[in-house]
């Protein structure tokens, strides 16, 4: 890439276009795939109405947001209203910046990679930005005026807090492992260890994904928008585009956590069996098939078990989140932690 | 409207108040609960009532009793069967008739379908509140089942207006019968499944277990009826204590609980299913031929006098006071309705827990807005 002008400004402004393209469409598509799995598991069909079998459903629905009157209560905070949905879905789409899809491959001769950067630090860079995003839950809870978006705003700051420490934890975990902070490199990790993270880091790997269901406000965690007590929690007040910013965040979040799970657990768009199988998955079938859409397939594996949780859980109280979160994950990380340090220390060598 | 005076000011504490519903998904139709809350936890709860007040008691004088049977259905809309069934047990009991066997049994099995109807309701709610979605779903599945039988039967699916003075207007049809022990053969192994989705589930044993305890003791006292007393461990049960339609015929346990507790409530109320699919079972085997309606006037005009008569609806004890002038038209009709009842516990049961588990109590209190209002 002799030109600077390709290699700074072109490629990364096509690929930041692909990237959010790609984003936020498949939060759009996550919640019809929700709808519709959802809609199996409860004997009813689901969309079905807009477009081929309901295909064009969110398409209809972003429409609709988009058009629809955006209220804001008379008595509530402007800016601050205003700056909770901006404050909730940016971090959540800046953190697909360091999330590698695949690894590089050439097109018309040059090396293209199929992630916008590849930060040595993006593991602390995605804890870092995606905690932002409780900024928006709280502020827009409070500048709401509003009692139950309120509660709704404060059930939502202690509880991302307190999940944040096991999840951050369970995450140092695989840096032992890896021995590196960059997601390209604990995927390669992964290859030449010839097994995926998540058999060693079995505890991390169970801790990291029930606290990336809290962190996203999901079922059985989903307090703050708990629609039978709160109404709809801190978003109560919000309509039309402001209220879609908060349901493309928290979608988002879930493809940001379901990313990260199958890039640091397992092993990112490397094929499924390890490469001491290699007469499995040497068979040309699985060779052909490309390594973004191994990456993607992981992914769509956790959305899956997002809305199975969804379709089977009642929900906690408050107070046992907190319990659950602060004296079983948090011990047991912390315990975990050190047995994997140990063992990488006597396997590892290092 | 309101009663905010009783709730004391606190100008220096952390205390907020809140007006939970009347307009609130959880408060299972137009209950407003006045909270005042110390972070989440209830200092005091006090719940307001009246937003669907149609006056059923004054209409109910300006009408022929049988007239006031569709009124009734509108009680609690959840279970018109047992509505119906306590007014005219009421008029039949002033007027000294008794119903054919036939009648009775068809009662009884109307009664019974329309408590497992109420009880799915109740289960599909209850766990909705509490944050299990697909159970909803699953029990709504079977009350379609039921709503049909009742839609054979008497062309109403909610509204029943099922029964008359001195029996039933309409014999069962063709079919309904075999229809009917489909449905009851293979209900109970629709509520198994819901069972396992739920008995044992860590997260809804949490959420009930201990929750909005009330003492056999303090039940009695409150007045409750139904499972909220029979969840505290007393065994009553209109249907044992002073049958009616022959329930003495029957055979079939009164469950009860242990602890008091939401979680006790819930194995009553399903245990309660179980029971009625026995019943019914029996209805079934032994139905008795014949006429399904004695020998009244057409127009009732029961003697002058008065009667209370009860019966055990899925909710509690649900009464009916009737006085009689002698004339076509009740004198006064009162009733005693068994969610308004059991209601007036609700602060007592929340007061010192959280909002989450307000949700929780007011679904195992099993409250229709249509009878507490009236």
């Amino acid at each position: 890439m002799a030109n600077p002008w390709v290699a700074f400004l072109l490629v990364p402004l096509v690929k930041i276009v692909v990237i959010l393209l790609a984003v936020i469409l498949l939060a759009a598509y996550m919640s019809f795939f929700e709808r519709k799995v959802l809609a199996y598991m409860q004997i009813r069909i689901g969309p079905n109405r807009v477009g081929p079998r309901g295909w064009l459903q969110p398409i209809a629905d972003a429409l609709k947001l988009l058009v629809k009157e955006d209220i804001v209560p008379e008595r509530a905070e402007k800016l601050v209203y205003f700056l909770g949905p901006v404050l909730v879905v940016v971090p959540a789409l800046v953190v697909f910046s360091v999330i590698p899809f695949g690894p590089a491959f050439k097109l018309f001769g040059y090396e293209v990679t199929p992630y916008l950067t590849d930060v040595n630090i993006g593991i602390l860079f995605i804890l870092g930005v995606s905690s932002i995003g409780v900024y928006g839950v709280i502020l827009g809870g409070w500048a709401s005026n509003n009692k139950f978006s309120m509660m709704g705003g404060l059930r939502s700051a202690a509880q991302l807090v307190s999940y944040e420490v096991p999840m951050g934890l369970s995450v140092v975990t695989v840096l032992l492992m890896a021995n590196s902070l960059s997601l390209v490199k604990i995927v390669e990790a992964q290859k030449q260890a010839g097994v995926w993270y998540v058999i060693p880091g079995i505890v991390a790997f169970f801790i990291y994904f029930v606290c990336g269901v809290a962190e996203t406000n999901r079922n059985p965690f989903d307090l703050p928008e708990a629609e039978s007590e709160l109404v709809a929690g801190f978003h109560t007040e919000y309509s039309g585009m402001k209220f879609a910013f908060y349901f493309l965040a928290e979608y988002a979040n879930m493809v940001v956590i379901s990313s990260i799970a199958t890039v640091l657990f397992l092993g990112g768009w490397l094929p499924p069996f390890p490469n001491w199988l290699a007469a499995v998955w040497a068979l040309p079938a699985l060779a052909w098939i490309p390594p973004i859409a191994w990456f993607v397939l992981k992914m769509a594996a956790f959305l899956f078990v997002y809305i199975w949780f969804r379709g089977t859980f009642p929900r906690y109280r408050f107070d046992q989140l907190m319990d659950l979160g602060w004296k079983v994950f948090i011990p047991v990380s912390l315990v975990n932690l050190m047995a994997v340090a140990l063992g990488v220390l006597l396997i590892g060598g290092r | 409207m309101g009663n905010l005076e009783t709730l004391k000011p606190f100008p220096d504490s952390e205390e907020m108040e809140i007006s939970f519903g009347p307009q609130h998904p959880a408060t299972h139709g137009v209950l407003r609960v006045l909270l005042r809350l110390d972070g989440e936890r209830i200092v005091d709860a006090k719940p307001v009532i009246g937003y669907l007040h149609r006056g059923t008691e004054k209409i109910f004088e300006r009408e022929t009793y049988n007239g006031a049977i569709p009124h009734t259905d509108r009680l609690d809309y959840t279970a018109a069967a047992t509505n119906n069934q306590a007014l005219v047990g009421a008029v039949e009991k002033i007027m000294g008739v008794t119903v054919p066997p036939r009648a009775s049994a068809i009662r009884v099995m109307l009664a019974e379908l329309q408590r497992i109807a109420s009880h799915t309701i109740w289960l599909g709610t209850h766990a909705l509140d509490i944050g299990a979605q697909s159970p909803f779903f699953y029990t709504f599945e079977e009350r379609e089942k039921v709503l049909d039988l009742f839609e054979e039967y008497c062309g109403a699916r909610l509204t029943l207006n099922s029964m008359r003075v001195g029996g039933q207007p309409y014999d069962l049809t063709d079919g309904w019968v075999d229809r009917c022990r489909t449905f009851v053969d293979q209900f109970p192994a629709r509520v198994a499944e819901w069972e396992r989705l739920l008995t044992t589930n860590r997260i809804w044993k949490l959420r009930t277990v201990g929750v909005g305890v009330i003492s056999a003791a303090n039940a009695i006292e409150w007045g409750l009826t139904g499972p909220p007393l029979r969840g505290s461990g007393v065994k009553w049960d209109i249907r044992k204590v002073f049958p009616y339609d022959r329930y003495d015929e029957y055979d079939f346990e009164i469950p009860v609980g242990a602890n008091g507790d939401t979680y006790d409530r819930y194995l009553v109320r399903m245990e309660e299913m179980r029971q009625s699919v026995r019943i019914i079972k029996q209805c079934l085997a032994k139905l008795p031929d014949g006429p399904v309606m004695a020998k009244v006037p057409k127009v009732i005009k029961p003697p002058k006098g008065e009667a209370y008569f009860s019966v055990e609806s899925p909710k509690g004890e649900l009464g009916f006071y009737v006085v009689s002038d002698g004339g076509a038209h009740p004198y006064r009709l009162h009733v005693r309705p068994a969610c308004f009842i059991n209601l007036q516990a609700l602060p007592e049961m929340v007061r010192g827990l959280l909002v989450a588990d307000l949700i929780a109590v007011i679904g195992t209190l099993d409250i229709v807005l249509g009878e507490i209002d009236r």
